[in-house]
């Protein structure tokens, strides 16, 4: 449950990038969430929501885009994408696994009113 | 007025992994390893680190940081091995973040060779935070099952070494050590795990070593960078 933390260092980027780009308000944020980086998107989501109210974000809507785990084989060079955590590769059964995705959090991008 | 669309394809957490590359870097730049200590509560963290203290301290000079949502005790008790002990209470957060050590840096005695951090009891969110350590470990201990590992997938996917505690329990329980042990390792295939009791002494010596053995290859490894 540190979700408001994460949202709390989500609105110091947010707010340094309103003044860089001079915005008056921003509408929109999206970000993309890593199914492993251990936060819960419903938290994120009511943590933003309560976070926003009175800052330029007030009327921002949150998207949130999830990402599944996606893994390559260093073996037999397969790629892998699976919603549970097992570090097997299904089609050699080696556990010499890379993990490409799936343990990000990004704030991917800012709709701005300039 | 006009709409912009900002790309910004920026990490979240970033600021605390800067800080935290920064609190690594000059670490190792005064030889001093950094090992994050992460688990459940009551899993054994302190009852651990004393043990560790008193194995180290003071031929190996070393100081603790405790991190706990409210009290002193635990810094109390380390404070008690005639070890240097700070605690930070988080007043309710779950976890420690990297800008909290980074205050304390200035306190750390010159001669410190090994930094010990425990973090807030908690399985899930401290391993979204990197302190700045170069070792983390994760205690999973005989009582709380030997099913965590998957369960919390990412505190032992993140973690560089797994410590068993309690293993004095393990004859009274239904712990299958061999299982908890091959779990952990589908997760992370380059864990180092150690069984350990504190209270019987089990393990800490190997501990000790890995730590000491850490140490050796950070300093060679910077000697060679």
């Amino acid at each position: 449950m540190h979700e408001l933390s994460i949202v709390a260092s989500l609105f110091e980027i947010l707010e340094a990038k309103a003044r860089e780009n001079q915005a008056t308000k921003i509408v929109g944020v999206r970000l993309r969430v890593g199914k492993l980086a251990g936060v819960v998107p419903e938290f994120l989501q009511t943590a933003f929501d309560s976070y926003k109210q009175d800052t330029i974000a007030a009327e921002a809507r949150l998207e949130i885009e999830e990402v599944p785990l996606k893994m390559r084989c260093r073996k037999c060079a397969a790629e892998i994408e699976k919603e549970d955590f097992v570090l097997v590769c299904p089609s050699c059964g080696s556990t010499d696994l890379e993990l490409l995705e799936g343990m990000e959090l990004l704030l991917d991008k800012i709709d701005l009113e300039v | 007025m006009s709409k912009k669309e900002l790309i910004v394809r920026e990490e979240i957490l970033g600021s605390n992994k800067k800080v935290a590359a920064e609190i690594r870097e000059k670490l190792e730049a005064a030889g001093v390893l950094v090992v994050n200590l992460l688990s459940s509560p009551g899993s054994g963290k302190t009852t651990l680190l004393e043990r560790i203290v008193e194995t180290l301290h003071p031929t190996h000079p070393l100081a603790v940081i405790e991190g706990d949502i409210e009290t002193e005790r635990d810094a109390d008790r380390i404070r008690r091995k005639g070890v240097p002990a700070w605690q930070i209470t988080t007043g309710g957060a779950c976890h420690l973040e990297a800008k909290m050590v980074g205050k304390l840096l200035p306190e750390i005695p010159a001669e410190t060779k090994f930094l010990f951090i425990e973090n807030v009891g908690n399985l899930v969110c401290p391993a979204s935070y990197d302190l700045g350590e170069n070792i983390r470990c994760v205690l999973l201990s005989a009582p709380e099952g030997d099913d965590k590992p998957k369960k919390y997938p990412k505190a032992f996917a993140s973690a560089d070494c797994l410590i068993f505690t309690k293993s004095d329990l393990i004859p009274y329980l239904p712990f299958d050590l061999e299982k908890a042990g091959n779990e952990a390792l589908d997760l992370n295939p380059r864990l180092r795990i150690f069984v350990t009791s504190a209270l019987k002494g089990r393990g800490i010596a190997e501990l000790a070593r890995y730590f000491i053995e850490s140490r050796v290859n950070m300093i060679q490894h910077q000697r060679h960078a």
